[in-house]
């Protein structure tokens, strides 16, 4: 790869380094029709770190990214990023936040009517980065980063489910943003692929010095990747803290969850094997 | 009561939808390939069901009035009333009807299933406007292509009536010709083209606004089509009588 590796921290880097948080969330509410899905939210990101937001199914955990860079609205509450309101932002101040904030969506969304190539430059083009030359050789470099050169030609109709995902995160690094929102990054991918994403998103993290916030429910990765843990639970931010924090926490959601269930489904399938033993 | 509240909503999401529609379309830099590849779906790809459905309906009314007006004495004027009836009325509305059914849908279908993929989300994250790369270009090209259809579909249709008229009257294409120009001024042409504009206004912005807002995958998407050729239907022809009065009360008439 061309660029070269220099290690961008030295110094104590998230939450630890004392700085302040550079995308806060305070007292957000959000419902969709009766549906109360956040009540009195809070949460900080801070620069540098990889922070993941837990929770089940159903619970609004992407709503979060989305109202990040505005693609929902707050019902009332504030959320700022780099030091500035979101809820208020012109459309010319949101051009500027969705450059420094880009989003990985969980379906990828690429776009089905262009190409890759054509993919990765559509925020090029919208953001006036570089020439064509300079994009042309953006959209090589951002494939390499991803591990897959040379696929500019291909529709997104011809690519894998985890090819789709590296596809749309080489899109998303390629206007080189601070932060990077990963909505359910290894869902639905087979194990080869999750590592691929994971290794991704913590080498964006240490080459690049960029911010993630990631919103799972799996646990593997979460613990792969994560320097500090939000727990979504009862429409808020029940536990915040690292992972070491979160292990040691004594807060049965939380602990169930971490867990990934393992405990109970082993049982369920001892029980179920004595069941059919018994039977036999 | 729900319903006409639902109703009274959805016109006025429609009418936000229009006003941004147009301001995003007056503002450079202007989007040319898409709306040169939206004029070439909606609009060419659309000139065959204008000219089959003109044809036949030309024809149509040709036997009919023929027919009808043989007791009076009167099939000689067969061709004033298909005229009247193919530039006025026929022509535009049903070239609407038509070809809102399968453009408008289409832009359901595809903004429709672009949304349940997020896509029309990610448009937003990349730092562009959906409004702007979807629905501009859209309305645009309907705006442009509808009355070219239409003006397709009139002589198309007269034509249709033509060969019906002279083998069942038995008059010469030249009678024909000389009445068809006779009846029909530039008034005439005109309002039936102003109303094509109308409608291809009401095809692009139904068809933008209700896959903006589908929801439920695919399942959703297949619905909100359906929904998309109901409402253009109906908004064609109800629309089709209040401008038609419209046009006659500010034409005096």
């Amino acid at each position: 790869m061309a660029t070269p590796v220099q290690p961008t921290f030295e110094e104590p880097r998230g939450a630890a380094s004392g700085a302040p948080p550079i995308i806060t969330f305070r007292g957000v509410n959000k419902a969709f029709g009766k549906n109360h899905i956040y009540e009195n939210l809070d949460l900080d990101v801070y620069r540098g770190e990889v922070l993941t937001i837990l929770g089940g199914s159903g619970m609004g955990k992407s709503v979060t990214l989305k109202m990040l860079i505005r693609l929902l609205e707050v019902d009332s509450g504030s959320v700022t990023a780099f030091g500035e309101e979101v809820t208020t932002m012109s459309g010319k101040q949101l051009l500027g936040l969705r450059r420094r904030i880009a989003m990985l969506f969980q379906g990828a969304a690429l776009f089905d009517s262009l190409n890759v190539a054509q993919n990765i430059r559509y925020p090029l083009i919208e953001h006036n980065w570089g020439t064509r030359g300079e994009q042309d050789k953006r959209v090589t470099e951002v494939l390499e980063m991803v591990g897959m050169p040379g696929i500019e030609k291909l529709r997104p109709s011809e690519l894998s489910g985890g090819m789709k995902k590296r596809v749309g995160l080489a899109r998303s690094i390629a206007v080189q943003p601070e932060v990077i929102l990963y909505d359910e990054p290894t869902t639905g991918l087979d194990p080869l692929n999750v590592r691929r994403i994971n290794g991704l998103i913590l080498r964006l993290q240490e080459q690049l010095g960029v911010t993630s916030v990631v919103v799972t429910h799996d646990m593997d990765s979460c613990m792969t990747v994560s320097d500090r843990i939000a727990f979504l639970y009862e429409r808020r931010m029940s536990f915040v803290g690292t992972l070491a924090e979160a292990k040691a926490a004594e807060f049965p959601p939380l602990e169930e969850f971490l867990q990934g269930g393992r405990g109970t489904l082993d049982d369920d399938a001892a029980a179920l094997l004595a069941e059919e033993g018994v039977n036999a | 009561m729900n319903q006409v509240l639902l109703l009274l909503g959805h016109i006025g999401a429609v009418a936000r939808l229009t006003g941004r529609t147009f301001s995003e379309m007056l503002k450079p830099p202007y989007e040319f390939p898409l709306l040169v590849d939206q004029m070439d779906q909606a609009g060419l790809g659309s000139w065959s069901i204008a000219v089959l459905t003109a044809l036949f309906t030309g024809a149509v009314m040709a036997i009919q009035f023929a027919v009808g007006l043989e007791p009076y004495g009167a099939s000689l004027y067969t061709g004033k009333l298909v005229s009247l009836g193919i530039v006025k009325e026929l022509g535009p509305t049903l070239t609407a009807v038509l070809v809102g059914g399968r453009v408008g849908a289409g832009f359901t279908a595809e903004i429709g299933s672009m949304n349940v993929t997020e896509q029309v989300d990610a448009i937003s994250a990349l730092g562009a406007d959906p409004v702007r790369k979807l629905v501009v270009p859209r309305v645009l090209a309907c705006l442009v292509m509808l009355p070219l259809l239409t003006l397709l579909a009139d002589f198309v249709g007269l034509f249709g009536g033509m060969l019906v008229t002279m083998d069942e009257v038995g008059i010469t294409w030249r009678f024909y010709v000389d009445q068809v120009i006779d009846t029909i001024d530039v008034g005439d042409l005109m309002h039936g083209l102003s109303k094509s504009l109308f409608f291809g206004y009401f095809i692009s912005i139904i068809g933008c606004y209700v896959g903006l807002n589908t929801r439920g995958g695919t399942e959703g998407v297949g619905q909100a089509t359906t929904r998309t050729v109901v409402a253009i239907s109906i908004t064609v022809l109800v629309s089709n009588f209040m401008l038609t009065k419209l046009f006659f009360t500010l034409a005096g008439g």
